[in-house]
């Protein structure tokens, strides 16, 4: 088949860059000169580019919330989404590493995270005298209440609703990313089909037609 | 095969042509010229890229499979987009002039934009040629449609183009594959437009509906095309018209070189061949053509020919007139989105459809009877998309609103919890955008110049950018926004946020933002008004000849990937028969 060795060609001629190529290895040492031995091959995932993984790397290694920030959030944000008879919870598509990912990954939100925990975990300790972790469901609720609306909430709390919007949208954000959450809103696409238009039933339930 | 015993300091081999840039103007330049037996070198700034090969697929991944779930933080458009680069580029700056703003996107591989682009293929109408005859604004230019035509026609069947023949007069017929269908919001906004006198049309977009040959598939609907495709099914130069130019084993394609300059023989003032930087060795090369192509972008065509500089051509090659970097202009774009009520709780099913919108419309509008000279188009978004960073954020502003909940009851905006789980799913698919892009009058006094102080880390000079624009574009924002609104309330939408006013320009993207630039080498019969000739040959060297938009007089209402790719197949061919005659 024609395709088939199409795919052969530009196998061999991507391949043949890596392998063939004098100015790969050129290039490599150039990269080398820069002082610092080069830590073992890093392994470039489909898709992406050698400086998107070595940054992605780094990230990943990179550890900025703590045991306490992570527990605070997965608690958080399984009150934000819960599970429900539907699909799970937040935590269970994997919310807390996500926002643990993001946050390294878009440094401008590492400040408004940790002190918005920060900021939760001080006024847990004012209500409570303990941390955000550590009260009751209900005891939690009675703060969340005063930060999850922002239309009537009270002005004193102005930055703890601030902090829990985004750790709303961060919440939501990373769960319906997920396969999770894609399941829960039934997302079909994604796959090869053919588009045949609008299904009948939805087309009359509108009142529209293929034909105006 | 990419032939890397190329790389030597002091080519001896001497090309028929060489080209620089592999997107849509190069592509179509190395495809023609190698097709015709021409010994090609093409020059690549970026790396090598095939939407087919494992290593750089990214269709049909999921969200999750990115651990940013595909924001764009480390790539412009996102993890999953198919255009390596970006807005700024390590190492590689430009800057901008009295306080004026340019945005300058540039993608670092073979096939350049063309791999992420957003396929809407609209060939220029006749008025888009001769604009100044009809406003007295901005110049003609020295070709019109009837001289594009048959290469409009060439590539429609040659590329692949969905759409429909509807007899417009400036928007006119070609070969088109079948469209696909309208999704419900699309027929929602037809219905709509219908009532207001707006015309809603399928769009026109380089995607297979139908196979074309045994070397491409055809579309399996996954919305997609901005990944590149693994089936061939959508243009991009890349695989379209790069790899069918390797196959005919005429063409040396050279990724990881930088074009510095354009060199020239002293005495004849000819073109000689292209001085390159290799971008991971930094090592200095060149290259020798009989021909020489730039097909850079307008951006760095501009930045290549001014420095390239001689004795001879002691402001830039090609530039005796002066006008090299000047008149360049981008799309005006503005744009709104509403959330659609009618459409909460909606029935899912699978609507991804092709990688863009299925109906759009074309300039309607009669601009002696408005306050503004040019017009656009109307592109449409919405629908059950694959959810990505960024779903649901901002649900506060939604679902406090009266109605909103499925009770009818009001609630308190914001909140927690099961209740909150349903508003997500109740609005999924209920979004609608509007994006307009439009036509801006070019201008001498928008230019890019090479900054005096900036270089690059490869030593070369950097482009400089002063662009403003005028009340003629900011009006034109202002009757989209009027529009939009328009359309909105017949829908029976509530438009999302506040409606841009004059604080913002109503709305009017940044130059640069849209990336259209166009001009910046524009053509034109009168050697001091202009670079090259209606062929796209330089005045002042024959040999030399540019294959990307910088030619553009004007760039219509229509966005130019199309039109650069018929100028580029028309001044390939010129080149074929010039060569034919011993005229070059």
């Amino acid at each position: 088949m024609k395709r088939r060795d199409y795919l052969k060609n530009i196998g061999l001629s991507s391949l043949g860059l890596a392998v063939l190529n004098p100015d790969a290895r050129a290039m490599e040492q150039l990269e080398n000169t820069n002082g610092v031995p080069k830590a073992a091959a890093l392994k470039i995932p489909g898709g992406r580019t050698k400086d998107e993984a070595e940054r992605d790397a780094k990230l990943m290694a990179e550890v900025f919330l703590n045991k306490h920030e992570l527990d605070t959030i997965t608690i958080l944000s399984d009150i934000i989404i819960p599970a429900d008879k539907k699909s799970g919870s937040a935590s269970q598509s994997g919310v807390t590493g996500f926002i643990e990912f993001i946050v390294k990954d878009k440094p401008e939100l590492k400040t408004p995270v940790r002190g918005g925990l920060r900021w939760l975990d001080s006024e847990s300790n004012r209500r409570f005298s303990k941390l955000f972790t550590q009260i009751t469901p209900a005891q939690r609720i009675n703060i969340v209440d005063d930060i999850a609306y922002p239309e009537k909430a009270k002005k004193q709390f102005s930055q703890g609703v601030n902090f829990f919007t985004l750790m709303r949208n961060l919440t939501a954000t990373g769960f319906y990313t997920s396969r999770i959450g894609i399941d829960d809103l039934g997302y079909k696409g994604n796959t090869p089909n053919e588009w045949k238009g609008v299904p009948a039933d939805v087309l009359k339930q509108y009142g529209l037609s293929y034909d105006d | 095969m990419i032939n890397n015993s190329i790389y030597i300091q002091s080519q001896q081999e001497v090309f028929d042509v060489v080209i620089v840039g592999s997107g849509a103007g190069g592509g179509m330049a190395a495809h023609t010229l190698t097709k015709a037996g021409a010994k090609v070198c093409l020059l690549e700034a970026g790396q090598p890229f095939d939407p087919a090969d494992p290593k750089y697929i990214t269709q049909l991944k999921w969200p999750y499979e990115s651990p940013r779930r595909g924001t764009g933080t480390t790539r412009a458009f996102g993890d999953f987009d198919a255009a390596y680069g970006g807005w700024e580029i390590d190492g590689e700056p430009y800057t901008r002039k009295n306080g004026t703003k340019f945005d300058w996107f540039r993608a670092r591989m073979v096939g350049g934009r063309t791999n992420h682009w957003g396929r809407i293929s609209l060939r220029f109408g006749p008025d888009d040629f001769k604009r100044k005859s009809i406003d007295g604004l901005g110049d003609d230019w020295p070709i019109g449609y009837d001289d594009m035509k048959p290469f409009y026609d060439k590539i429609d069947k040659m590329l692949g183009v969905f759409g429909t023949n509807e007899g417009l007069r400036n928007d006119p017929d070609g070969f088109f594959l079948p469209p696909p269908k309208p999704r419900l919001h699309e027929l929602m906004i037809k219905k709509a437009n219908k009532a207001l006198g707006i015309p809603t049309y399928p769009s026109r977009l380089s995607i297979l509906t139908k196979s074309i040959n045994n070397e491409r598939g055809a579309c399996f609907y996954c919305a997609q095309c901005s990944r590149g495709c693994s089936a061939y099914a959508d243009f991009s130069s890349s695989s379209v018209l790069v790899k069918p130019a390797m196959a005919t084993g005429n063409l040396t394609l050279l990724p990881f070189a930088m074009a510095r300059e354009v060199m020239t023989d002293a005495a004849t003032g000819l073109a000689t061949g292209v001085s390159y930087v290799h971008t991971g060795t930094l090592q200095e090369y060149s290259v020798r053509g009989k021909i020489v192509m730039l097909a850079a972008s307008a951006g760095e065509t501009a930045r290549l020919l001014l420095n390239s500089k001689s004795s001879r051509f002691p402001d830039g090659i090609a530039n005796s007139s002066g006008v090299v970097g000047k008149y360049i202009n981008d799309s005006t774009g503005a744009s709104r989105s509403a959330i659609i009520p009618k459409l909460f709780d909606r029935k899912v099913y699978n609507e991804d459809g092709v990688g863009g919108l299925h109906v759009y419309t074309p300039w309607w509008g009669d601009n002696k009877k408005l306050d503004f000279p040019r017009g656009y188009h109307i592109e449409y978004g919405g629908g059950m998309g694959m959810p990505s960073y960024g779903f649901g954020w901002g649900i506060e502003g939604l679902n406090g609103k009266e109605n909103y909940t499925r009770d009818g009851l009001r609630k308190a905006a914001g909140g927690y919890g099961a209740t909150l789980k349903e508003d997500y799913r109740r609005y999924y698919g209920s979004y609608v955008g509007f994006s307009g892009r439009g036509e801006p009058v070019p201008r001498e006094d928008n230019y890019c110049e090479i900054d005096p102080n900036v270089v690059d880390k490869y030593g070369i000079p950097v482009v400089r950018f002063n662009y403003k624009w005028s009340d003629y574009e900011i009006k034109q924002a202002k009757h989209m926004q009027d529009t939009f609104e328009q359309i909105i309330q017949e829908m029976g939408g509530d438009a999302l946020g506040k409606k841009p006013g004059a604080d913002t320009n109503y709305g009017l993207a940044d130059p640069g933002r849209i990336i259209h630039e166009v001009g910046t080498a524009r053509m034109g019969n009168n050697s001091s008004t202009s670079v090259v000739n209606s062929n796209c040959q330089a005045h002042d060297v024959k040999n030399l000849f540019l294959a990307d938009s910088s030619p553009f007089v004007s760039q219509g209402d229509k966005n130019a990937t199309w039109t650069i790719l018929a100028l580029s197949l028309r001044t390939s061919e010129y080149i074929i028969d010039q060569r034919k005659k011993a005229n070059l």
